[in-house]
């Protein structure tokens, strides 16, 4: 089974399956809220070692925060993107 | 006729943000629109009504939000005025190419007790993204009704009204399949509600409120509080205290609710293909060329504001304002001479004023409701976000205060896209220290008269004025505002075409509550200011004005500054311009044409400087400052943001004259 890393860590073009985000109840429920359940597949689009990234999710492309994306725990997708 | 009721429809527009609401809602209200705030609350309210046939519909635009939960004043708006309001009928506005996402907020809004009928908009842009959807068949699994729209080409607004009208007026069949929390939750949320189910507020479905609860709503959670029995209060804290994670099971449930629903109705092409925005993005996000193709746009945007309203302004000036002045002045011949000042420099200067801002601000309110409309204002947001971290925002401040460049006022309005409520506050702070067209008018006059490179000096001056922002930005961050950054989490929409009607309307709204926050402020500045130049009479020199700019005079003089200087400073709090008007009266009556030659002989470089620097600095106008008081909605902090931009500026004026002087100018 693929290890666990953070979000921030995957370059471009990869896909991952969330696992679980860490962080306070606002911050967790707004972004299940926008679709960041666990199990969801996450693409991501850009990011470039520092500043904000970009992911797809559920058809969506959203920007995130390092800080934030540092705490979204992912598993790298074994099928392709 | 029996289907026609006593009453209007009362229609409730939901959706979350990036679905085509607004332009739903232009085309359901079209010119009725009345645009305030809500109760106590900053936040937009947009009212409507719509004519069909005999029927009446009465349209209440809904606050744009992801969820219904309780983490922000618009989410608490939107689901109380459902709940509260009871409206006949809630028009849920979904983006076909973002289905599965904007179908959350349907998931939320079903079980409340309006009935819902879907509208499937920007079919469109989910056709050039290669998705197919089937409106039919989403009907059938949600068991409400589903309506396919092109809302920016006008498509799908009548058969939207005929099922709203067949629910409510027909009676039509509504038994909507409404989605489940995951079967690992089910049984405490049965627990709960069996124990709320007695002591929830009337009109609030006892269901819903379980549902929520277990979310770990804290409204919800603390109106309960006082209604529950302590021990069935003290059982719910320890369910949620084991279920800490159970809104991870709600949301959960809910996208695999609507994974069931889209399933059958909805066919996605094959992943990696290569869409529009994902070429567009390859530039417009990229960590360099992403700021060129910023730059590029705000030059354009410049550009166009004064290739456009500039001439504009001018005639406006011209014919409307002067023109008025002249035939009052005649028409007043009779009347003594503080009669003609009172109508002509205090009323018809202040509202001229005012309408001589329209041009500028209509071209700008329209260029940003474009690149709204287009989807780029996000990914500006996002390229500009490593630069406003510096201060503690995130890029979603960017725009407004680029707004400021046009004209103070709309950049302090434009917060409100502005998510958190200490960003927000601080570009409020922010946006006077960016130098609006009036300043830069005002140095444009000044600049040439005192140096060889006006040009450089001009640029010199808003590089001063952007660095002092960023200093106080930072300040401001470290030592006033504390407090932790809201997370940055941003939708980028796909692009798409631009809706006309949509920018014309919003920025014709935008222009309105402008004229309504400041008409007003901005009359009574003026005649306020007339009144202190005019009295007790025996023409400005002698006024209270001028008598209270000779107080200054010691403050004046460590800028190298007179006492007419600090009165022009003083009159520029009607509108920044007008210190040009009161130097030329101030300076032996020099029309503003001959203003340079004269002021060169009275004023040294060196002070002309400060007086520049200062002016760009200075504390903002009465229209702008009535903005902030709306907007932050507090004496306080509008007396800080004046006490802070006069601390600085005279401060900058100060440093700059003593810098200059030691230079040898």
């Amino acid at each position: 089974m693929a290890e666990e890393l953070v979000l921030s860590k995957l370059d471009a073009d990869t896909a991952a399956v969330l696992i679980g985000i860490g962080g306070g109840y606002c911050f967790r429920s707004r972004l299940a809220a926008l679709g960041f359940t666990p199990g969801t597949r996450v693409r991501v689009i850009q990011n470039l070692g520092r500043g904000p990234m970009i992911v797809a999710l559920r058809d969506t492309r959203i920007a995130l925060g390092r800080c934030e994306a540092q705490r979204i725990r992912v598993r790298i997708d074994a099928d392709k993107p | 006729m029996s289907d026609k009721p006593k009453h209007p429809i009362r229609v409730a527009l939901a959706g979350q943000p990036n679905v085509g609401k607004s332009t739903v809602f232009n085309l359901l209200t079209g010119l009725s629109q009345h645009v305030g705030n809500w109760p106590g609350k900053t936040v937009e309210q947009k009212t409507g009504t719509c004519q069909q046939g005999e029927l009446t519909f009465e349209v209440v635009d809904l606050p744009g939000t992801y969820s219904l939960s309780a983490n922000s004043p618009e989410e608490l708006i939107a689901r109380e005025y459902i709940i509260r309001e009871k409206p006949d009928v809630v028009v849920a506005v979904v983006n076909a190419s973002a289905i599965e996402r904007s179908m959350y907020l349907v998931a939320e809004l079903l079980p409340l007790p309006a009935p819902v009928v879907v509208a499937l908009n920007m079919l469109d842009v989910a056709d050039q993204e290669g998705v197919v959807i089937e409106p039919h068949v989403l009907e059938a699994a949600l068991g409400a009704p589903v309506v396919s729209m092109v809302a920016s080409r006008g498509q799908g607004i009548l058969e939207l009204l005929e099922r709203v009208r067949g629910l409510v007026c027909l009676g039509a069949h509504y038994e909507p399949n409404v989605p489940d929390v995951r079967s690992d939750h089910k049984q405490v949320l049965e627990r709960i509600e069996q124990l709320v189910r007695e002591h929830v507020p009337a009109g609030y479905p006892s269901s819903w409120v379980a549902l929520k609860v277990l979310e770990g709503d804290r409204q919800l959670t603390e109106l309960l509080h006082d209604r529950l029995h302590p021990e069935d209060w003290t059982e719910i804290q320890q369910i949620l205290h084991e279920h800490e994670d159970a809104f991870l099971a709600v949301a959960g449930g809910r996208y695999e609710w609507i994974a069931r629903m889209v399933r059958a109705a909805v066919v996605k092409p094959k992943a990696g293909q290569i869409t529009l925005t994902d070429r567009l993005d390859r530039w417009a996000t990229h960590p360099f060329w992403g700021l060129v193709i910023l730059a590029g746009i705000l030059g354009l945007a410049f550009w166009l504001t004064y290739a456009v309203g500039s001439p504009v302004q001018a005639l406006i000036y011209r014919h409307l304002v002067a023109g008025l002045a002249n035939w009052a002045q005649q028409r007043l011949a009779w009347s003594p001479p503080w009669l003609i000042g009172l109508i002509v420099d205090g009323v018809i200067g202040g509202v001229g004023t005012v309408v001589t801002f329209f041009p500028i601000l209509l071209v700008f309110f329209a260029i940003f409701g474009a690149l709204e409309d287009i989807g780029y204002m996000s990914r500006a947001a996002y390229v500009m976000d490593r630069f406003m971290h510096l201060m503690g925002l995130h890029g979603k401040s960017f725009l407004p205060l680029f707004l400021g460049f046009g004209c103070n006022v709309p950049a302090v309005l434009g917060t409100r896209v502005v998510d958190s409520e200490r960003a927000r506050l601080l570009t409020i702070l922010l946006a006077p220290l960016v130098p609006c067209t009036a300043r830069m008018a005002i140095v444009a006059t000044i600049a040439p008269a005192f140096f060889t490179a006006p040009t450089l000096v001009s640029w010199g001056l808003v590089a001063v004025n952007l660095g002092v922002l960023a200093l106080v930005g930072i300040a401001l961050n470290r030592f006033v505002l504390r407090g932790e950054m809201v997370a940055f989490v941003m939708e980028l929409p796909l692009y798409h075409i631009p809706n006309w009607r949509t920018i014309g309307t919003l920025a014709w709204q935008r222009l309105v509550s402008f004229l309504e926050k400041a008409g007003t402020v901005i009359l009574a500045a003026s005649l306020l200011v007339w009144a202190l130049s005019s009295i007790p009479g025996g023409g400005i020199e002698a006024s209270l004005l001028a008598r209270f700019g000779r107080t200054l005079e010691p403050l004046g003089r460590l800028m190298g500054l007179d006492w007419r200087m600090m009165v022009a400073l003083l009159s520029s709090f009607v509108a920044k311009e007008n210190s040009l008007a009161t130097l030329a009266v101030l300076y032996g009556g020099a029309g503003e044409g001959q203003l340079a030659t004269v002021l060169r002989n009275h004023v040294t470089p060196a002070a002309a400087l400060a007086f520049l620097v200062v002016q760009m600095l200075f504390i903002p106008c009465a229209a702008t400052m009535a903005a902030v008081r709306s907007e932050t909605n507090s004496w306080r902090w509008t007396a800080f943001c004046v006490v802070l931009l006069l601390v600085v500026s005279l401060a900058g004026g100060i440093a700059s004259y003593s810098v200059a002087r030691a230079l040898g100018f």
